[in-house]
């Protein structure tokens, strides 16, 4: 394998990271909080394309759209049900609640589809495309090509439309937003909605690379993106997908040229460096409290 | 004649047994500058936030073009026609301009999510609409040409016209000032003065503004209440409220004092 090869797979990781890490800025930017119940919203979009496309049949198109429809619905709830209620709670009672709505998905999935592993068949097959000495399979050119997709679409949204205008206004001032006549609670609802279809995307391309599909699958990659959208600056949607890309990239190289055991030391090692010299992240903004 | 805009009576709010404020009433018509006046910590930020619910009042009704607006929200009252402004500026830092002002037409735009992500034509007009609104909203203050600068980058006098901009664009009925002149030079003050009067006029809306700047007070209100510690110790017409020897008393303090 040549160095253009790990360049690509690194790639390809780095973009499902850089989709999951939306999920987690974009929240952390509007609601201030971090929603680790996202990793596993992540697993459950899998199961579901895999019981639509696997046990049912139907073609892989339809069971990710399937997916997304439940993974947003599915966001809406657990920000209504579990969040909503905290919303002028302390940071650390929301951070706590995140993580028992992360346990509850987890051991509800264990409960509803049992801990054996599930083999995930691509949604894309296993075949490759040879570009000169270039070795991509379908699963790699997908992830990166959606990533950019949602990149460039997301973009659009964030600046140009009125609800994108409206999210990064409640992002800034909640207070001055409201009396805008800016409903807060719908934005809140929107960027969940938002965050947990573009989860059920990360699921289904996740486990078309990655085909061992269990309750636990979300979360590690959960973790790993959650480190990318900080290492990118939390709350900003360009950061999340620079951090994303990086953090996918360093990991395959060092995996790659230095050792595989050590590749997730190497990584957050990485991110402590960034985060001492830039605390903000590559692209957060330092905060100025105005007094 | 002119309707009635904003009543309130017997306004008043109570944190942790303090009345801050109390009994207050107000009439304002169409078309009309009020003033709203008082020593430092005499409430008048407080009726501004109990006027949009921010804090919901402990007594008293306030109606908004006759209606009572028990039950409604900061969101709810926007709609219904009440904007403001702030103290210390609160502007969008990291939205342009434009987007600042956009921002506040939203509840107007009909698109839904569905229209937005498939780029339907109903998404292009409105967008286009809005904008449109907005660059003439922004010529009022002559800022049009700033358009897509950042709001964070404007020197301190355009901040605070942005802000009124801002909430003009949710097209209120009643638009509240909270010390529009604060940290402007005298001639800033001045054409602030002209440019209250002149919204007043073209959009036939009422005002209530909250100023510590006696000639723009004294120079654009048809009618001022002073506060003091909550409690309304005078109403009137500028000359009248100048002449108050309980007015100059609680800016001044007591004649004794002196001695």
């Amino acid at each position: 394998m040549s160095f253009l090869n790990f360049l690509v797979s690194g790639l390809s990781l780095g973009s499902i990271y850089a989709i999951i890490a939306l999920g987690y800025t974009m929240v952390y930017g509007i609601a201030k909080m971090l929603n680790f119940a996202h990793g596993d919203v992540i697993m459950v979009g899998g199961y579901i394309c895999f019981f639509a496309t696997q046990r049912f049949g139907l073609p892989a198109i339809i069971g990710v759209l399937i997916s997304m429809a439940f993974c947003t619905l599915l966001g809406i709830i657990i920000e209504r049900l579990a969040y909503k209620p905290l919303r002028s709670a302390p940071s650390l009672a929301v951070l706590i609640t995140a993580i028992g709505v992360s346990y509850f998905l987890q051991n509800a999935a264990q409960l509803l589809w049992t801990s054996n592993p599930k083999v995930f068949e691509s949604v894309v097959g296993s075949d490759n495309v040879k570009v000169g000495e270039l070795t991509i399979s379908y699963v790699t050119l997908l992830t990166i090509i959606v990533c950019l997709v949602i990149m460039v679409a997301l973009t659009l949204f964030v600046n140009k439309t009125k609800m994108g205008k409206a999210m990064r206004a409640v992002s800034e001032d909640k207070g001055a937003a409201q009396l805008m006549g800016i409903d807060v609670n719908t934005t809140i609802s929107i960027t969940f909605a938002i965050g947990s279809g573009l989860a059920a995307i990360a699921g289904v391309l996740l486990c078309s690379a990655y085909p061992t599909l269990m309750p636990t699958t979300g979360s590690m990659p959960g973790i790993k993106a959650f480190t990318a959208a900080v290492f990118g600056g939390i709350g900003s949607i360009p950061g999340a997908f620079l951090g994303g890309i990086l953090l996918g990239i360093i990991e395959n190289l060092a995996k790659a040229y230095i050792s595989t055991q050590l590749s997730d030391a190497i990584v957050f090692a990485v991110l402590i460096i960034v985060l001492l010299v830039k605390p903000a992240g590559l692209l957060g903004k330092a905060t100025r409290e105005k007094v | 004649m002119s309707n009635e805009v904003l009543r309130c009576e017997n306004l008043g709010i109570v944190f942790g047994g303090l009345a801050a404020v109390d009994g207050f009433n107000v009439v304002i018509k169409e078309k009309e500058v009020a003033g709203l006046i008082g020593p430092n910590g005499a409430g008048k930020t407080t009726v501004f936030n109990l006027l949009t619910k921010v804090y919901e009042p402990t007594s008293g009704k306030i109606f908004l073009n006759g209606n009572d607006t028990q039950g409604e929200t900061t969101v709810s009252l926007s709609k219904a026609g009440i904007a403001r402004t702030f103290q210390n500026i609160r502007l969008f830092n990291n939205l342009t301009v434009a987007e600042n002002v956009m921002v506040a037409m939203n509840q107007s735009m009909k698109y839904n999510l569905f229209e937005s992500t498939f780029r339907l034509p109903r998404f292009w007009k409105e967008e286009k609409e809005a904008r449109k609104k907005a660059l003439e909203l922004l010529s009022i203050f002559d800022m049009q040409d700033l358009a897509d600068v950042q709001a964070s980058s404007l020197p301190y006098g355009a901040q605070r016209r942005l802000e009124i901009t801002r909430a003009l664009a949710t097209n209120p009925s009643l638009l509240l000032l909270d010390e529009p002149a604060a940290g402007m030079n005298p001639a800033e003050t001045a054409e602030l003065m002209e440019n209250i009067g002149k919204i007043r006029d073209q959009f036939g809306i009422a005002i209530l503004l909250i100023e510590h700047d006696m000639s723009l007070v004294m120079g654009v209100c048809d009618q001022i209440t002073v506060l003091n510690f909550g409690q309304v110790i005078a109403h009137g017409t500028p000359a009248e409220i100048q002449s108050n020897p309980v007015v100059i008393e609680a800016y001044l303090g007591k004649k004794k004092e002196e001695e």
